[in-house]
């Protein structure tokens, strides 16, 4: 019964995708007569074709490549350090600045994406790359995940390190880091992801076509503009190849998200 | 090697609480010192604040010459060894010992020797390459030991090291420390709260309780010349038997009564503690060590009646548990010391076991002796072996 239940979830979750795949390769009028349909006739790779010789997609991977990766590492390091300063440090206005931390987190983006945009455009840095990834480099929750995880560290391997002469940054950096390994992969996903699947804020950053990431260009083409019509494999091929780079990612890393902790100290 | 002094030292919280009060010790150099006590008596507050990672309230602690308040640790030319380890996991064994000389830019070369010859000392020249996950809880133990040996330390600080250990290991690295202690001659503070450990690794220990130190001294000085009824009763296991009694002169020498039975003092015993002259007709705490009841009545000092409750046969000798017409002590002196050893829960537990009127000692026994519950038995008392203390405030009444 349990396993009927969840294998009935499974097919929900993985039909939909399967649709995209086998569409993506059937033609234009197959696809219009039977869009549901599990098997292409003829099956061709002329959306794929299409898309990478008549579209602008190898620019918009480009850009999603060069926003995600920025903002993706740069996230990982800031999250790490707010979260360790948060976890460790003691200074006056702690308790306050996590506070906001949380607080932050309660607030819908849709909220914030005019006074965004506002910002941005004052500091002249609208429809510039400078402009897609900046607001991006530290999110809340990133730092609400770190810092919890370095509670959870024995406060005596980092004293350890203080008697054996590390300075904070080096114990930050040779010996939490490290043991906050699982913590740090789990970041590292959910800030590709976040960054690779963005949207709402590319559109109120920037403009120009030539600064279209993968998530605006794919979401034009769905909507019918740049003269994509109703041209489903097309729009469907640019799915499926989005959604390739954060399905690698998640099957590598996913073996990683393990206890990086064992053996440090007797539980 | 350095010596270490305490000064006036105290460790206020920020709540008011003071895990330390006034404390004034010196190690000497070389020297191996354990800080013994009950569950929050500040005896890991006191080497934390040695080791820099407790900030001194009031007083001073010096390093050698070198006053260390305001030094951070790393400056402070110590290494310690914590409870849980503490090991770096993501390190291998020679990383991890090795991690400190790396900080100190100590050439590659140079720093491969001394790793290599710490593995040496500690046993673990096969296991340089394993992580701390592959160990056993002795081996981390041993990486602890190495990581703290290799930095060649003024001085070395132990927190509860073996407390993780199980009890056949504590006793096989109990040796191994003192050796490698011994070997390396570096001064040496030790915590603890197991006065067995205490007793036999220390030079010197220094008991405390509620932030206080009540004596600091050799450990057989500790058992033999306790300060109050609080060492007297921790340290010692089984414990010592404390019970009240009534003084009284007779002649030269001297009678204890307690309860129904009457114990003579031979005036060598007077003379030792001249001031038990002024508890003429008045109520004292009299301590009687466990080798000191015998269940042979060879005693010229007097016997205690009782009954046998419970016999433990240890092979070697066995422990009587007897309960005499006598009342207890209960000051808090007392519990306190026990609560640890008895693993009772609290205080007012021990204190609801205890009946007024009635005492439960424990003898120790040779093995042939004959002793079945339910017994009668009047347990001799080598009576030059009592250790009497006041009752209002517990201290020993000596010279």
């Amino acid at each position: 019964m349990t396993y009927g239940f969840l294998v009935l979830l499974a097919v929900v979750f993985i039909v939909p995708f399967v649709i995209a795949i086998v569409t993506s390769f059937k033609t234009d009028p197959n696809a219009t007569a039977n869009p549901l349909g599990l098997r292409p006739s003829p099956a061709t790779t002329a959306a794929y074709h299409d898309l990478f010789h008549s579209q602008d997609f190898p620019t918009w991977v480009k850009n999603s490549a060069i926003v995600t990766l920025c903002v993706t590492f740069v996230r990982v390091f800031l999250d790490s350090l707010a979260g360790y300063a948060l976890a460790r440090l003691r200074f006056r206005g702690r308790g306050a600045a996590f506070a906001t931390v949380v607080a932050v987190m309660a607030v819908p983006g849709v909220v914030l994406l005019i006074p965004k945009f506002l910002i941005i455009r004052q500091l002249g840095i609208y429809d510039t790359y400078y402009g897609m990834i900046i607001p991006l480099f530290v999110d809340a929750a990133g730092v609400f995940i770190m810092k919890n995880f370095f509670e959870s560290i024995p406060v005596s391997v980092e004293e350890s390190a203080r008697i054996d002469g590390a300075s904070l940054f080096r114990i930050f950096w040779s010996i939490v880091l490290p043991m906050a390994r699982p913590a740090l992969v789990t970041l590292f996903i959910l800030s590709f992801q976040g960054s690779w699947n963005e949207l709402s804020h590319f559109i109120v950053a920037s403009q120009s076509t030539s600064l279209f990431t993968l998530t605006k260009g794919v979401a034009q083409l769905a909507s019918g503009e740049l003269g994509a019509g109703n041209r489903y494999p097309l729009k469907l091929a640019a799915s499926v190849l989005m959604t390739i780079p954060v399905a690698i990612l998640f099957f590598i890393f996913q073996r990683r998200i393990m206890n990086a902790s064992a053996g440090a100290v007797k539980e | 090697m350095a010596a270490i002094t305490f000064d006036n030292v105290s460790k206020i919280y920020d709540d008011g609480f003071r895990a330390v009060s006034d404390l004034n010790l010196d190690v000497q150099d070389g020297e191996f010192v354990v800080f013994v006590g009950p569950s929050g008596c500040g005896k890991t507050t006191a080497l934390r604040m040695i080791a820099g990672l407790e900030e001194i309230s009031e007083g001073e602690i010096k390093i050698g010459e070198r006053v260390v308040n305001n030094i951070p640790p790393g400056g402070r030319d110590v290494a310690m060894v914590f409870q849980n380890y503490a090991l770096y996991p993501h390190m291998t064994v020679a990383e991890n010992i090795g991690f400190a000389l790396k900080l100190r830019k100590v050439p590659k070369k140079e720093a491969k020797q001394r790793i290599a010859q710490t593995a040496n000392i500690i046993g673990l020249t096969d296991h340089l390459d394993r992580k701390p996950r592959q160990l056993s809880g002795g081996q981390r133990q041993r990486v602890a030991m190495g990581r703290a040996i290799v930095r060649e330390p003024q001085v070395f600080l132990m927190d509860e090291p073996l407390s993780n250990l199980d009890a056949k290991l504590r006793v096989q690295m109990r040796a191994e420390i003192s050796r490698i202690q011994r070997h390396l001659s570096v001064t040496t503070v030790y915590v603890t709260h197991d006065q067995v450990e205490a007793m036999t690794m220390g030079d010197r220990c220094a008991v405390l309780r509620r932030g206080v130190l009540q004596q600091f001294d050799a450990p057989q000085r500790l058992y033999e010349r306790p300060a109050n009824l609080f060492v007297a009763s921790f340290i010692g296991s089984p414990a010592m038997n404390v019970l009240e009694a009534t003084f009284e002169r007779n002649g030269d020498g001297a009678v204890c009564r307690i309860g129904d039975s009457t114990l003579a003092v031979p005036p060598e015993v007077l003379n030792a503690r001249p001031a038990l002259a002024g508890y003429e007709g008045k109520q004292l705490a009299v301590g009687i060590r466990p080798e000191a009841l015998d269940e042979r009545r060879n005693g010229d000092g007097g016997t205690l009646r009782g009954i046998i409750s419970a016999v433990e046969a240890l092979g070697s000798e066995q422990l009587a548990y007897v309960d005499v017409e006598a009342k207890p002590v209960l000051a808090e002196d007392v519990l306190e010391g026990l609560v640890d050893m008895e693993e009772a829960n609290d205080l007012a537990e021990l204190k609801g076991d205890a009946d007024g009127d009635r005492a439960t000692l424990v003898a120790r026994l040779d093995a042939s002796a004959s002793l079945r519950p339910e017994d009668v038995v009047d347990l001799s008392v080598d009576v030059r072996k009592l250790h009497f203390f006041d009752l209002e405030s517990g201290a020993t009444i000596g010279a």
